[in-house]
């Protein structure tokens, strides 16, 4: 139980910057999720507040003790690597109590901790066996067993679940989750999948190039993002972006005009967008787009993905512009038929020339 | 189908004729042992022949044999343990810590084995007179050492880089240390390279002759020299030459064969997995 702070970290190789100045803070029992693109800095993070790089500048801070020089094993944190790396040659329960025989920790005292996080992850059949014995779920189990047994203040996720094939990385989503709740534990978790983000965040923070471009619950990322790219890193299917420009702006927000006839009045604070005729970048996401037979966007479908509980229909505007939209599953429309689309305002983003978003005059209820 | 069962065939007769080629010297020498001196030298070779441990019994009384093979056990196993010692925490470091001149360093040690030993024969001669190391156990046992290191950086290297980095990590997490990762993590991950290249150095120290011939000349001799003694003094004797060289690698033949499949699986590690 534990917190940690960064306080502009920064890690630098020979001729480039990895992690350019981050400054965070995660609070206590907090689950906090580091996401981004692959070569973003999400895992190298993660490896500095392990312990298993160095940090070139700044300071990591775990309940308020600056821990840069101190090393893995004594800053009393556990990980779980992506590959799992148990210990090939050992089997389950001597994995799981290594840590703990290294500390000279007592045989029946570390047989006691083992069964009881055995019994956590349901892993009692398994304490004999060797880690090739076991099946990818299993494996992963004993990873998140090892670090449980050894009672730290702060748990590393690095990717756990990318090894998993999708029925089972969506059930240990789930058991992760729970396993938060009963040990009650801070956890910092890495992954490149914005639904695991999504699902089991508390706090999200959004990495690219080795900069935060926003912390913040998955709802406050989802409905105001900050700037384009987390627009567009967070949400399945992908927010629609289309540049156009400001035709007017008054008390009711900017009115912004965008290819394919699009024209539409989105209630932002005109702040930082720059005049009328400015160039910016239009935002919606395809959940916010409808079929409507009276709406005043007209195109065709290219594409329709059926996934059975909704639609995502691939429409094409007359001048070619593509727009994802999410409908119904029961909806009808056919590939090549024209089709017509609505947008609703109040949903939409409208990002500046800079990228950042124009702030919305009202707050989504749930992130208040 | 026919044509991989013709392909199995010319593999099968292929393998057994290379093999007998390999082996077949060896047989003769065993063969030629047993033969009086007489037998031995005559054309053509006689294949059937009345055995006789004369010659072992000549060998044994005019050197003693159990000397010199003590000498090479102590001087091969010696040699071999301190290049170990050594070559692990280098290949670790090589293979888990790497820096721009890693690669160049591998090289390097590489590089020194191209080097003829006669072209260091007099320094290394004189260092050891004047050190006092002159056929002396503890001296040949610091060259061998020296004449298998890189050979065993090298094998251990490559064997400790197929050992993946994370399990190293996880065992520095849980609190090992830089020895507790090498002995509780990375030295029983990759035994059988540990083992075969242990066993690789432990054969080229046996067979070694150069440096045993040039710096040892009684106290210290291994078997090598011994098989030397037998070879020129007296011209040729076939039967009592063939009889001290199948001693002295009868034990290596022995050990090495007993060994075979942990030798095979070590050096075959990476390419088969």
């Amino acid at each position: 139980m534990a917190t940690l702070a960064l306080r502009d970290v920064r890690k630098s190789y020979a001729n480039h910057e990895a992690i350019k100045g981050i400054s965070l803070d995660v609070e206590d029992r907090e689950f906090v999720v580091f996401v981004g693109p692959s070569g973003c800095g999400k895992s190298t993070l993660l490896r500095m507040i392990a312990g298993l790089e160095e940090i070139s500048s700044g300071d990591l801070l775990i309940d308020g003790k600056r821990m840069n020089d101190v090393g893995p094993a004594q800053r009393e944190l556990a990980m779980v690597f992506q590959s799992y790396a148990l210990y090939p040659h050992m089997t389950v329960a001597q994995n799981m109590g290594f840590a703990l025989k290294l500390a000279g920790v007592k045989t029946e005292e570390r047989n006691a901790k083992v069964a009881e996080a055995a019994r956590i992850l349901q892993l009692e059949p398994y304490l004999d066996r060797k880690p090739g014995q076991l099946s990818g779920g299993q494996r992963q189990r004993v990873a998140i067993g090892r670090s449980i047994v050894r009672n730290p203040k702060i748990f590393l996720f690095d990717e756990p679940l990318s090894n998993l094939d999708a029925a089972l990385r969506g059930q240990m989503r789930i058991e992760l989750a729970h396993l938060h709740e009963q040990l009650n534990a801070t956890m910092i978790y890495v992954t490149h999948d914005q639904i695991e983000a999504m699902t089991m965040a508390d706090k999200i923070v959004v990495l690219h190039a080795g900069r935060v471009e926003q912390v913040g619950s998955p709802l406050e990322l989802y409905h105001h993002p900050r700037n384009v790219f987390v627009a567009g890193f967070m949400g399945s299917p992908r927010m629609n972006l289309l540049s156009g420009t400001i035709t007017s702006m008054d008390a009711s927000g900017a009115t912004i005009a965008a290819p394919g006839g699009i024209s539409v009045t989105v209630p932002v604070s005109p702040e930082g967008l720059g005049g009328t005729g400015s160039p910016v970048t239009l935002g919606i996401r395809p959940e916010h787009l409808s079929v409507d037979p009276n709406g005043s966007i007209a195109g065709h479908a290219l594409i329709a993905e059926r996934l059975g509980g909704l639609t995502l229909l691939h429409v094409e505007l007359q001048d070619k512009t593509m727009l994802v939209v999410q409908t119904d599953g029961a909806d009808a429309t056919k590939v090549h038929q024209p089709v017509r689309l609505t947008i609703s305002p109040a949903h939409a983003h409208v990002f500046g020339a800079d990228g950042l978003a124009a702030g919305h005059f009202e707050r989504h209820p749930l992130t208040v | 189908m026919r044509n991989s069962l013709f392909q199995k065939t010319l593999l099968t007769v292929l393998g057994w004729g290379i093999a007998l080629v390999m082996f077949f010297p060896i047989f003769w020498m065993f063969l030629t042992g047993f033969k009086s001196e007489l037998d031995a030298v005559s054309t053509p070779p006689h294949l059937f022949f009345h055995p006789t441990l004369q010659s072992y019994v000549e060998v044994q009384g005019r050197a003693n044999y159990f000397r010199f093979a003590m000498n090479s056990v102590v001087i091969s196993v010696g040699g071999t343990v301190l290049a170990l010692i050594l070559a692990i925490p280098a290949a670790y470091v090589m293979a888990f810590f790497p820096t721009s001149r890693t690669r160049g360093t591998l090289l390097w040690m590489l590089s020194t084995k191209m080097l003829p030993p006669v072209g260091v024969l007099i320094p290394i001669y004189l260092l050891m007179r004047s050190s006092g190391l002159l056929d002396t156990r503890t001296g040949l046992i610091l060259v061998y050492m020296l004449m298998n290191l890189p050979i065993v950086v090298w094998m251990l290297f490559t064997f400790f880089k197929e050992v993946p980095r994370d399990i190293l990590e996880a065992g520095r997490m849980d609190g090992a240390g830089r020895l507790g990762e090498l002995r509780h993590v990375l030295l029983p991950l990759s035994l059988p390279g540990v083992a075969s290249t242990g066993l690789l150095s432990l054969i080229l120290c046996w067979n070694e002759a150069f440096w045993s011939l040039n710096l040892t000349s009684s106290n210290a001799a291994p078997l090598t020299a011994f098989i030397a003694s037998f070879s020129s003094p007296e011209g040729l004797f076939f039967g009592k030459l063939s009889a001290a060289s199948t001693l002295a690698v009868a034990p290596i033949l022995i050990f090495g064969w007993l060994s075979q499949r942990q030798l095979v699986r070590g050096l075959t590690f990476g390419a088969v997995k």
